[in-house]
Parts: structure tokens; sequence; C-alpha cells
């Protein structure tokens, strides 16, 4: 055996390690990820941690921002149409991730018990299609849907009887509406998330049971819930951190009302920080509302140490 | 089997079947509203009972979307915004999701643990310094602050690391042996490759960014600059109450390049979802 080759087994096993094997690999290593760290630095870091100072700042953009201390958080604090921003988007949150979590599980299961490919495409394909449209688009086509006096819902409500509903123009219908209209949008994520991962049960535990003569309903919840779990897990902190970001829709649809009943929180940022250019009041907001996210994404891994299967 | 569960299990059956087909005419009814809403006279468009199926269809309403608001500039924004990023973040990403996937260097771990720091906060909450920052650069109100903005992406990088870290290592050994630059190896090999996650990674950031509303609402003023999903919410409100199917027909426009799209892809958009979920 040469020399040459044994240096380059040696080389070889370095690298496997995980061991610089020169100068240059080090180089191009920073070479390649330079884009990607100057954007996400410039873009996304350098914004976390300017956010969080700026929050103690009072700033109108133009003049020179003055040190508050913590004089914007004292200020969310009493100011009840903020504080009240909070209430409007946890509980409209809730209601998004409960639904979405439920109905995309339901019909997850239901496609999953048809033995045609085709038929699980087609049901796959229906619910993934609201998901194409921006939600802009949604916005505009459903506002019209649910219009009070013109509105298609009510139309047909009004064929069986039923009066018209004021789905935009009351304040808990506004939200429900909203709600309902997220729900509908969003379905295809959770649908396919739990399609797929019930793919991955595997049929040999599927049959045992079977011969052990567990119906329908106690399979699925003693044996393909469990075992899809941490996708379940994955899912509801997904879709909660969008939904805790609820901004769209009640924007384009409501502008935040009627009164403040879907004024969400990033609607209250949008107002305080964009329209009355309180830079530091908005993004003492903006840090809340992350506070507030952080905490409830660990509430829900919390909860997944008790509930969570994991193989 | 008695017959008795035969009948219960066949009532099941049905019932499911029942369920699933109502829960697709919910979802596809609105769309299915817009676009043969989209068809009916102007007068006519919010006269109900609704048309489902468009007999006479009436396309006047598509080229009225043209006279009565700049959708075509809208349009042209839209895919230069949008296609930008696509590529932009094709390539930083690919990039340096190879380097954390195969390269050794000093501090690779901190700086990716950095990256996934930074994948946990949402774009919102850190909406006003990115704001500030594209001010700084003499970029508001231009198309283009959309674009730097989203150049760079800790999601793609984690995205395409995982996929290069399946690759097999030795066929990058067995270049440098031959002789192979760092970065021949990885564009002539590992690149080559990597297809199908570029695919997923492409296919995500153009329905993100063709439907994205936020970032373009705080960063555009004139409505010159405006993309697709700005546009037609400014075009509701020019409008009024008179004519919706004008309107319907600007938001059909806006959505058909993604049906479109996922119509040839759709594996790509199921993989984007699911690419996600396997830590």
């Amino acid at each position: 055996m040469s020399a040459v080759t044994a240096e380059v087994r040696e080389a070889v096993v370095k690298k496997r390690r995980g061991h610089p094997s020169s100068h240059g690999e080090a180089r191009f290593g920073f070479a390649m990820i330079g884009l990607s760290v100057l954007f996400v630095a410039v873009f996304t870091a350098i914004p976390i941690v300017a956010s969080l100072g700026l929050s103690f700042f009072s700033w109108d953009v133009i003049s020179t921002p003055e040190y508050v201390g913590l004089e914007n958080y004292r200020r969310l604090f009493t100011d009840g149409p903020v504080l009240k921003s909070f209430g409007v988007t946890l509980g409209m949150a809730l209601a998004i991730v409960v639904l979405q979590l439920t109905i995309g599980l339901g019909l997850a299961v239901l496609v999953n018990q048809r033995k045609l490919v085709w038929v699980r495409t087609l049901f796959r394909t229906a619910f993934y299609l609201p998901l194409l449209a921006s939600t802009a688009a949604v916005s505009i086509f459903m506002g019209y849907l649910f219009d009070y006096k013109f509105g298609v819902v009510n139309y047909y409500l009004g064929l069986l009887g039923i009066p018209n509903v004021p789905w935009l123009t009351s304040g808990f219908g506004a939200a429900a509406t909203i709600v309902l209209i997220a729900v509908w949008q969003q379905i295809g994520f959770t649908f396919v998330l739990f399609v797929a991962s019930l793919m991955s049960v595997p049929t040999d535990v599927l049959e045992a049971a079977q011969i052990d003569g567990a119906g329908g309903l106690r399979t699925l919840f003693r044996i393909k819930i469990p075992l899809i779990s941490p996708t379940i897990l994955f899912a509801a902190v997904v879709a909660l951190i969008n939904a805790m970001q609820l901004f769209d829709q009640p924007y384009i649809m409501t502008k935040g009302g009627p009164g403040s009943a879907t004024t969400t929180v990033t609607i209250s940022m949008y107002q305080k920080g964009f329209q009355n250019l309180q830079f530091g009041y908005g993004s003492a907001i903006a840090i809340v509302l992350l506070a507030a996210i952080l905490v409830i994404t660990g509430l829900q891994f919390l909860a997944a140490r008790k509930l969570v299967f994991y193989q | 089997m008695t017959e008795s569960t035969g009948t219960l299990a066949r009532i099941g059956r049905i019932t499911g079947v029942a369920v699933l087909v109502i829960a697709a005419m919910i979802a596809l009814g609105p769309l299915l509203w817009t676009v043969t809403t989209s068809l009916r006279t102007p007068a006519e468009a919010f006269s109900n009972p609704p048309q489902w199926f468009p007999l006479h269809p009436d396309f006047s309403n598509y080229s009225a979307v043209f006279d009565r608001i700049p959708i075509g500039r809208f349009f042209v924004n839209s895919v230069v915004v949008t296609g930008l990023i696509v590529v932009g973040q094709t390539i930083t990403c690919t990039l340096s999701g190879y380097a954390f996937a195969m390269i050794s260097f000093p501090g690779r771990s901190v700086v990716f643990g950095i990256f996934l720091a930074t994948m946990m906060v949402p774009l919102q909450t850190i909406i006003i310094p990115v704001f500030v920052i594209i001010r700084y650069f003499g970029l508001s109100d231009s198309p283009l602050s959309l674009v730097v903005s989203a150049l760079g992406s800790a999601f793609g990088t984690f995205l395409m690391r995982q996929y290069f870290m399946q690759m097999p290592r030795e066929l990058g050994e067995a270049a440098r042996i031959d002789g192979a630059s760092h970065f021949q190896t990885f564009l002539m090999i590992y690149a080559k490759m990597a297809g199908p996650a570029i695919a997923t990674l492409a296919i995500l950031n153009f329905s993100g960014f063709w439907a994205e509303f936020y970032r373009p609402l705080i960063f555009l003023q004139s409505q010159d600059n405006f993309t697709l999903p700005l546009g037609l919410v400014g075009l509701q409100g020019n409008l009024g109450t008179g004519s919706i199917s004008v309107v319907l027909a600007g938001v059909v426009l806006a959505i058909l390049p993604s049906v479109v799209l996922f119509i040839f892809a759709q594996r790509y958009f199921i993989a984007g979802i699911t690419a996600g979920a396997s830590r």
C-alpha cells in the first residue's frame, strides 16, 4: 500500500468525522452560506433584535427616536382596545385551530378509507383548491357570498325560511364568519398532512387490531390517532402560529369591525405602527404577540408530552 | 359476520361518502360561483339565484377589468416579484443547504442553530424593523423591496439541507479524489440530484409569494407598483357595488396561474406541505 492511498484514506476518514480537512473546505463552506447568512441576518435576525430594541423607544420615523424605557409596555397593558384585540385574536385563533384540526382529521380518515386511488386524488384536489387562492381573493368573493342583502348564502337560507343572517355586519357574526372562511381555506393543509401520515400507519398493526375484533371507531381512537399524534401536534403548532397572525381577511372584509369585533392584534399593530406612525408602540405590540405565540406553542409541546405518542 | 353488522357497516360507508361529497361541494362551491359569476353580465351579476352553469357566458368582464384598472401592470409586477424571489431563494437556499449538510466549517452548528431559531419568529412581529431597513436602502414603494427582503430563507435552507443530508457522501469524496473542486462537486454531482427538493421549494415560494398581501400592503404606496392581490382589493373599493362580475373576473385571473401550476405539479405542492412535518 502506498503512502498516497493511506493519506487519501485518512483525509476521507477525517471528513466523515466532520473535521475540516483543509482551510479550503472551511473557506468554501463560508462562501456557500454567505448569501443566505447575509439576507437572513439583515431581514430576519437583526429585525428580531431591532423589534425588541424599538419597543423601548418612542419614534415616528421622522424625528430622532426617544428612549422611553418600559413606557410602551405600560401603555399597552392599560390600552383597552389593544388588549381587546389580543382577546379577539386568541378566541378566533383557538376556534380556527380546533375546527381546522377536527374537520381536517375527519375528512382525512374518511378519504383514507376509500380504496380507489383516483377517488382519493379527486377529494384531495377538491380540498386543496381553496389553498391556491390568495387570502385577498378569498376575502373578496367571500365578502360577496356572505353579503347581508344580496349574498348567495342568505339567499339559500331564505329559501329554507331562515331570515337574513348578519354574517359580516354583527360583531359575533363577523368574527365567526371570518373563522369559518379561514377554516374553509386552510382545511387542505391539515387534510393533506393527515392523509399522508394515516397512509404511513403500518397495515399489519391495523390487521392485528381487526383480528382482535376492534371496530372502526376503536381502531381510529386507539391506534390511528395515537400513531399519527406527532403529525397532529405539528399541525396544531403551525396552524396556531398562522392563526395568531390573522390579518388579511378581517382587514379586507370588515376593516376590523363592526366596531372592533374583528380587530386582531396584527390589525392594531398595523394601525398604531403604520397608520399612526408609532413605531415604538407598534414594536411593543409585536413583541407581546411574539411572546404570546411562544408561550402558547410551549404549552402545546407541554401538553404533547402527555398526549403525543412517539414510536 | 352477522347480517346486522354488515348493514351497519354499509350505512357507515354510505354516510362517509355523503359527508365527503358535501364537504367537497362546500370546498368547491365558492370557487365555482366566482368563476360562473365572472361570466354573467354586470347587470345580473348580483341577482339571485346564482347561475351555477353559465349557459350564456359573457366574457366582457374580462376586457372590462383591463380597461378599469391597470391589471396588466399588476400582473407584470406580480410575475417579476414572484419570479425573482423564486429564482433568488433557489440559489441562496441550495448553496447554504448544501454547505450545512455536507461541508464542515467552524461555527456551522451555531449558525445553523440561529437559522432554526429565526424560523420560529413570524414575519408580522418583525415587519416594523424590516420596513425601516427597506426605507434605509431607499427601496420604499418599490416592488424590489419585496424581492430583496425575501431572498434569504431559513426554512428554505432547512428544507434543502434535509434533502442533501440523505445523499451519499461517497459520491463527492470520489469526485474530490478525482480532482474535482468543492464547487464542481456541488454543482455537477449534488445539485443535479436535488431537483425534487428544488422543485418543492420553488413551488412553495411561488404559491406563497404570488398570493402575498401583507408585505405589499405595507411596502407599496403607488398603484403602479401594486402586485395582483393588493391591486384587486383596491379594485373592489374603486368600483363599488355595481359590477361585481368585473371584480370577480380579476379574481379569477389572479388565481388561474396557481391552479394551472397545481395541475402540472401537484405532487410538489403536497411535498411542500409534508416537508415541514418530517422533523
